[in-house]
């Protein structure tokens, strides 16, 4: 919560000393507040008052990271509720889970889906951020899935209450940092010990989120910090009501007990229904879900839940754009055939991905159109005959480029007429509207 | 210390409105709290699910959608069996082939097939256009007139054909007015408005506030939800109190995601399956910023969507 200025004047020592270089007290105050200067600068401010400071300017809710390494990720210090408030900041992990109470089946269809999920989208890596190592009751082929686990290159959570047992999966995975998950009302001593010999962060669980916020309070008294909570409930609606509630507490309520990232398992809630569980990873990556537990990822689920988080966790005050300019692909050269497309960073990525995927030499030309998207631009009156005139004139097309041939995009054939009239030689053509059927087009393109 | 719950119910709610007759009708909106969070209080009615059919039939539809249907050989058999999927709470009628570049289909056959449909079903018909504006008006006068009383909702209004639609569909025949604007509160805003100037009451409009695939400009569309129920219930703004319907199946069904054979991109996996995924995680991602509505059309998809919603209420 944000300190105000006369919050910090009452803790100075009001004396006017001048050892900040600031005249006054209340102007050393006003500035903190501002964030402008540290309350360091102050020499009179005791250590003790300055560390009550600390505690109550701290973000709401703790950064905390998982993993090592390449599989080092980042979770919590979320500030707001809602994207357009701020931006959140730590994107939605997926996590599948494997465990010894499932069929080997499963655990190596999930093991499958975990090697097999890796592809790019607009710059990001998109990969199974995270294992969930499940212990339910055969402890040896528990600790065969933490080594197999291990070796596969990922942060893993190792979910595992009985202290003895996640001993032994640490000593074969403790290097990775992993989390150790099953931190409960009764356990939590040993576990503490445990995730604090290895260094790691420890996951909460509780019966009701009555018991989970005791179980903080106790662990937090005992020195630690570095949790995550399994808000994971008896069923679908408890699970929502707990994840929701916990983030809000901690973010508007200032409860800073749970001011901590969440674990929130599918697999547990809607167990055997993939369907529902693609459902529940795209209402928990909307609504404040850190880590997303589930039993696959089939890239029928990936495609989409992936897409979804990279919008979800932009930065709404930053435009995603690429630059305008010249783009030859597949080795174009200047006789090869042009296209034209908007500078939206998603655009370019869909319509580039398909040149490329088509093999055919194409200059794609990236006009300036605000960073909007093909129609979006052309309602705003940034994509236009003019607007394309202007970007020819402006990039030097004609100078850079012999071949004559322009593709316009399909959602805007109706521009063909006036861009013929704005650029004379030019031999414009309509393209499909869609990106993906670019492929065909251009490889039966008679240019 | 215990967890001290603080439920947030605000004193505003989303208004109501009614579509269907009799023993028929559901009911829209009404809630006082965030958006599927009924820990705080009872949520009045739980968000719906639509299952859209298009006057052009089974035409490039996806197997399993295709093999639903079996052998309907009418646009009215398969409206009968639209409206028995399980999950299904409404039919969307979409006229796709009104598109004057699309089979410019006239209004009177138009009429004809919202005829037929409406009689073959026994839950509430929705009526979406086509692409242009001018088409729609014309066909959404005469289909409000062809079934006045039968309480439809037209989708939708916009800015360039609001007053014929909104005389019409809303004043003439006393249908439920949708009033489409493009992701951005302040249009939505102002097209409510405008909507009621023009004499139409608010129980007898929804909003379409834009839709879009996950992964493609989905953020705007979360956003522009999201403001719009904190501002219908935060700041009790009556004219952001309409309820809202997402049309889902249109946007998902078009992208690569959906479209890509498995020939073209066998690492992807059965395409089918991507189409079912991208509809349930597009859908679940408006319901959890506060659709009060959503229009699907893959049996698969209606039926784990209306689950989710039983789930959650
Ligand atoms: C997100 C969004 C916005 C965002 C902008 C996001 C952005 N950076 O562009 C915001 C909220 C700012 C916005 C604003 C507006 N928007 Co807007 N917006 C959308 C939305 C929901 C998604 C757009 C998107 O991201 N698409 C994804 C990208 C990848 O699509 P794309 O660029 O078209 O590319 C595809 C194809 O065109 C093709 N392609 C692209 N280039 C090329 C090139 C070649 C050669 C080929 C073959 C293919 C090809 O490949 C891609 C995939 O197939 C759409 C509705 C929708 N679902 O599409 C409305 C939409 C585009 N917006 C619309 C409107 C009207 C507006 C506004 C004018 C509203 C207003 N009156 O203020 C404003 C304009 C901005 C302003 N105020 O100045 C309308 C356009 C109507 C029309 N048919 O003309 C739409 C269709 C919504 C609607 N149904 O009314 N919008
Ligand atoms: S150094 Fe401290 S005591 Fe001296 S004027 Fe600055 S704030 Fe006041």
């Amino acid at each position: 919560m944000a300190l105000t200025g006369l919050d910090i004047f009452k803790i100075t020592p009001k004396t006017n000393c001048k050892d900040c270089g600031n005249p006054t007290c209340m102007a050393f105050a006003m500035k903190v507040a501002q964030g402008a200067i540290p309350l360091d600068k102050c020499p009179h401010i005791s250590d003790e008052v300055r560390a009550k400071l600390d505690e109550a300017t701290a973000p709401p809710m703790k950064t905390i990271k998982i993993g090592a390494g390449e599989n080092e990720h980042t979770l919590g210090g979320e500030t707001v509720l809602y994207r357009h408030d701020k931006t959140f900041v730590s994107k939605s992990l997926y996590a599948v889970a494997v465990s010894d109470g499932y069929s080997d089946e499963q655990n190596e269809t999930a093991f499958a889906d975990i090697a097999k999920i890796d592809y790019e989208r607009i710059g990001e890596r998109m990969r199974v951020d995270a294992i969930f190592v499940d212990y339910a009751s055969d402890s040896a082929k528990f600790l065969d899935l933490v080594k197999r686990a291990n070796d596969m290159d990922r942060a893993l959570i190792i979910s595992c209450s009985d202290a003895d047992i996640a001993e032994k999966a640490l000593e074969i995975a403790g290097a990775g940092k992993p989390v150790l998950s099953g931190a409960n009302a009764s356990n939590f001593e040993a576990m503490n010990a445990l995730a604090s010999k290895h260094g790691i962060v420890l996951g909460v669980t509780g019966a009701d989120l009555n018991e989970l916020h005791d179980t903080v309070e106790k662990l937090e008294k005992a020195g630690n910090k570095n949790l995550v909570l399994d808000v994971t409930m008896g069923n679908i609606k408890d699970t929502f009501a707990a994840t929701v509630q916990v983030r809000r507490a901690s973010i508007k309520d200032g409860d800073r007990t749970f001011g901590y990232p969440s674990i929130v398992n599918t697999a547990r809630i809607a167990a055997g229904d993939r369907d529902m569980q693609s459902a529940l990873a795209s209402l928990f990556t909307v609504k404040y879900g850190s880590v997303i537990v589930m039993e696959g990822m089939r890239y029928a689920d990936a495609l989409p839940l992936y897409g979804l988080r990279q919008n979800i966790f932009t930065n709404p005050q930053k435009p995603m754009k690429v630059e305008p300019g010249i783009y030859a692909l597949n080795g174009a050269d200047e006789n090869s055939v042009c296209a034209l497309t908007v500078d939206f960073a998603l655009t370019y990525f869909v319509v580039s991905g398909e040149i490329e995927r088509s093999g055919v030499p194409v200059n794609l030309l990236i006009t300036d159109a605000g960073g909007y998207s093909v129609l979006t631009a052309w309602a705003a009156g940034k994509l236009s005959a003019s607007s394309i005139a202007k970007f020819f004139q402006e990039a030097d097309i004609e100078g850079k480029i012999k071949n004559r041939t322009l593709i316009i995009p399909g959602k805007v054939a109706v521009l063909k007429g006036e861009i013929e009239d704005k650029l004379p030689g030019w031999k414009i053509i309509p393209s499909p509207p869609e990106a993906i059927q670019l492929v065909k087009y251009l490889r039966e393109l008679d240019v | 210390m215990a967890f001290v719950q603080k439920p947030q119910v605000y004193k505003s709610a989303i208004n109501t409105v009614e579509l269907g007759v009799s023993d028929n009708k559901i009911t829209l909106g009404g809630a006082t709290v965030s958006p599927l969070y009924s820990f705080d209080a009872p949520i009045a009615n739980a968000p719906k699910v639509g299952v859209e059919i298009t006057d052009l039939g089974l035409e490039g539809e996806p197997k399993g959608i295709v093999d639903y249907y079996g052998d309907c050989k009418t646009i009215g058999e398969q409206a009968k069996k639209a409206a028995a999927m399980p999950g299904a709470d409404f039919v969307c009628l979409r006229f796709v082939g009104a598109e004057p570049g699309e089979g410019d289909r006239s209004v009177e056959e138009c009429v004809k097939i919202a005829k037929e449909v409406s009689e073959a079903i026994d839950i509430p018909l929705v009526i979406a256009g086509c692409k242009s504006s001018q088409k729609d008006a014309q066909i959404f006068e005469k289909i409000a007139e062809a079934l006045s009383g039968k309480n439809v909702l037209f989708l939708s209004a916009k800015e360039e054909n609001y007053k014929t639609v909104g005389a019409s569909v809303g004043l003439a025949y006393s249908q439920k007015v949708g009033a489409e604007s493009s992701v951005d509160i302040n249009l939505a805003k102002q097209l409510n408005v405008l909507l009621t100037q023009l004499g139409v009451a608010k129980e007898n409009i929804i909003m379409n506030l834009g839709s879009a695939a996950a992964g493609y400009g989905f953020e705007y569309v979360a956003s522009t939800i999201d403001r719009v129920k904190q501002a219908a219930l935060a700041q009790n703004d009556a004219m952001l109190q309409m309820p809202v319907v997402t049309p889902i199946a249109s946007e998902t069904w078009v992208v690569k995601e959906a479209l890509a054979s498995e020939e073209d991109m066998p690492e992807w996996g059965c395409q089918e399956q991507r189409g079912i995924e991208m509809e349930i995680v597009t859908a679940a991602a408006c319901l959890a910023c506060g659709s009060d509505a959503v229009i699907l059309k893959h049996p698969a998809s209606v039926a784990t969507i209306s689950a989710m919603v039983a789930a959650l209420m």
